[in-house]
């Protein structure tokens, strides 16, 4: 509920949202959908949903962002887009 | 105005991050793009029910089992109330005994103000909703291994074409 | 481009009426939402009565897990069971056995940077993590088992152990992974732990109640009071979604990685 923080860490989620679907190269976008991933964490804990940040940081930003690079490793790296 | 701007700028970065992810679903041209906005706008209404069970002032849903060390020698009188579900019928050591029984009555005695702890409910159905949506991304990036082993491509518009231009064969 | 288009008119459309919807919300962090109080005239919410009656119900101390494994219970196991069938999806997509030569194979190895398989020194990586993977694990099972009271539970330490097994699939090889926990064992795991799941439910049909009404196995975990026998099947099922989870984790990844054929990923 600390406003300032809440301010913040939003713009920095939708900056990071936005420029992972910019990226032309495929590694870095599942990079920066970690780094989304962990942003996210951090809000809800100051929101006091501690369950849900532990399982938001174990598997978004941890598994999701593995299977991405695990995929992106057996077919392109580079996108068109 | 102000009061106003405060009390529900976060609902409408909320709708933004969801409209970031469903643009990236429907325009992006490379799959992987596209999982990736899937997976925003997953998170992005999970972040939207999440918010809707804070309240000003309030802890997380854990309650205090162990009372503090300062409780049990100020009021001595707790030690001598009975507890009230009365169902340790097992031998404890003694001063577990008394812990358990002073914290029973304390945890019983002082009921918790629903005010005080933030709502479990959202967090509790967005715990499932995490967990299915990796499951399924799991499955999504399967497929598109799939893809691109059969096309050798993983641009929307070019599997396209493969596809017309081998059904124009037929 | 006509793509772009559409999607801009669609999105600017929807997130329009949803702007103008969230309007009339009621303010953020107010304790008297109608989620949080429920609305004038309508009783207690549910989310109260789960607040104040909790700990008399069923003596565990985080609400989160308590409803999540007791008074939910049916949608955390049906929860498990679509884990499970996810994974199972992915097994029957991408799973290839035999070596049949794979002409995308080839041309990966040319251009892309990534799948150059050099000769790395793996000795900072492989010493590392041969000191963290077992604390990883120590800290999965000290997860799984403390859910009761502490922000925990089964699906996270699931996670965490499976994240361990994955951990030493990329500091060494998979085939060092699947030496330890090889794909019969995966999934003889998972399916074990849907059955633990199950077998609390049906347990409790056996005695003659609903199925997963905990409190009446109290007649054969030999506790006194409904309430110490809903926390022990409570621990028993969470340990069930934690054997799934793991398992399933693991099978992903392998599957994902190594396009089916388990043969050598990442």
């Amino acid at each position: 509920m600390i406003l300032a923080f809440d301010i913040i860490i939003l713009i920095f989620m939708v900056v990071a949202a936005i420029i992972a679907l910019n990226v032309k190269d495929l590694l870095s976008a599942a990079m920066i959908y970690g780094i989304y991933g962990f942003l996210i964490c951090l809000l809800w804990a100051e929101m006091g949903a501690v369950d849900v940040a532990f399982t938001e940081a174990s598997v978004g930003a941890g598994v999701s962002a593995v299977l991405f690079i695990a995929t992106v490793y057996n077919t392109k790296r580079k996108s068109s887009d | 105005m102000v009061e106003f701007f405060e009390q529900h700028f976060n609902f409408w970065i909320y709708v933004i991050l969801m409209m970031i992810g469903l643009w990236a679903v429907i325009a992006k041209n490379n799959l992987i793009k596209k999982l990736i906005g899937l997976s925003i706008f997953q998170t992005a209404i999970i972040l939207f029910y999440v918010s809707l069970g804070v309240k000003e002032n309030s802890t997380i849903p854990i309650l205090d089992h162990h009372a503090p060390a300062a409780e049990v020698s100020a009021d001595p009188h707790h030690n001598d109330e009975p507890s009230e579900t009365g169902n340790h019928g097992e031998l404890h050591p003694k001063a577990g005994h008394e812990n358990d029984h002073h914290a029973d009555a304390h945890v019983g005695a002082h009921a918790v103000e629903p005010d005080t702890m933030a709502n479990p409910l959202p967090h509790v159905l967005m715990l499932t909703a995490i967990v299915v949506g990796v499951a399924t991304l799991g499955v999504a990036l399967a497929l598109a291994q799939l893809i691109y082993k059969e096309f050798g491509t993983l641009e929307e518009n070019e599997v396209l074409e493969i596809i017309k231009g081998g059904e124009a064969n037929d | 481009m006509l793509s772009k288009v559409f999607a801009t008119i669609a999105v600017v459309i929807t997130g329009g009426l949803l702007l103008y919807g969230v309007m009339d919300f009621p303010a953020f962090g107010d304790p008297h939402s109608p989620p949080n109080a429920g609305v004038k005239g309508g009783g207690e919410s549910i989310s109260q009565y789960f607040i104040t009656q909790t700990y008399r119900d069923t003596k565990v101390p985080n609400i989160v897990t308590a409803v999540l494994a007791d008074y939910r219970g049916y949608d955390t196991m049906f929860e498990t069971v679509v884990i499970f069938a996810a994974g199972m999806a992915i097994f029957a997509i991408l799973r290839v056995v035999g070596d049949n030569n794979d002409p995308t194979k080839k041309e990966l190895s040319s251009d892309d940077a990534l799948s150059q398989k050099g000769d790395h020194n793996r000795i900072i990586i492989g010493t590392t993590c041969r000191i963290i993977i077992p604390i990883v694990q120590l800290f999965g099972l000290y997860v799984v088992a403390h859910g009761h009271h502490s922000p925990g539970g089964g699906f996270q330490g699931g996670v965490l152990l499976g994240s361990s097994f994955i951990l030493l699939a990329l500091s060494q090889n998979l085939n060092a992974a699947l030496r330890r926990f090889s794909e019969k064992n995966y999934f003889t795991l998972a399916a074990t732990g849907i059955l633990i799941y199950a077998g609390f439910g049906v347990a409790c049909q056996i005695l003659e109640k609903n199925f997963l009404d905990y409190g009446v196995l109290q007649k054969v975990l030999f506790t006194d009071g409904p309430e110490m026998a809903r926390s022990h099947s409570m621990l028993g099922v969470e340990v069930g979604v934690a054997f799934t989870v793991t398992a399933i984790m693991f099978s992903i990844y392998a599957n994902l990685s190594s396009r089916g054929t388990l043969k050598d990923g990442l």
